[in-house]
């Protein structure tokens, strides 16, 4: 998993079978320090809480779908939940 | 697997189901050398790992829903031992 920010939201007005009502998010990946890294993406909202500017933390791959449910669906990355709050280590 | 150090604790309340009261750590990788190399990842705990520890970290599916024991859990990146030394020849 990674930490990502919203940036946006998608509506499609089709979906493949089993992603409707799925909320689908854009979201900015970081790095370590919080900081955009990389382009954005699409990713399904597992916690279907996430908002436009909110710091979540997101899984890639099948276990993204794996996330949701039905979990058989086609999609890639999926927002799995929210940070209240990162303890980084003091350096 | 990857060695990694541990870099932060995220707290999060609002998560998917599977993530309720697991522990989610920030590991930093490392490369061949053992120095820092500012690529992350967060992985679930299993081993008590704390900040600033060196640790194994298995990042494939279905090992680490075989560790979790879980069937259909959504996750994919398990810390699953803490280093003491790797030493290379």
């Amino acid at each position: 998993m990674l930490l990502g920010r919203v940036v946006g939201s998608v509506v499609p007005c089709v979906v493949y079978g089993g992603l409707e009502g799925v909320p689908m998010l854009l979201v900015q990946p970081l790095d370590q320090a919080g900081q955009p890294a990389g382009r954005p993406l699409v990713a399904a909202d597992a916690t279907r809480m996430a908002g436009p500017g909110e710091l979540v933390y997101y899984e890639g791959g099948r276990e993204a779908a794996m996330a949701l449910d039905p979990s058989f669906v086609p999609v890639d990355h999926a927002i799995v939940g929210i940070v209240d709050d990162v303890e980084r280590e003091p350096r | 697997m990857i060695v990694g150090t541990v870099t932060g604790h995220i707290h999060s309340t609002i998560s998917h189901e599977f993530y309720r009261a697991r522990t989610l750590l920030l590991v930093e990788r490392e490369d061949a050398v053992g120095a820092r190399t500012g690529a992350y990842l967060i992985a679930v705990d299993t081993v008590g790992a704390g900040m600033g520890q060196r640790v194994l970290v298995l990042d494939e599916g279905n090992g680490a829903r075989q560790v979790m024991n879980s069937a259909d859990g959504p996750v994919r990146s398990v810390i699953v031992g803490i280093v003491d030394e790797v030493s290379t020849t």
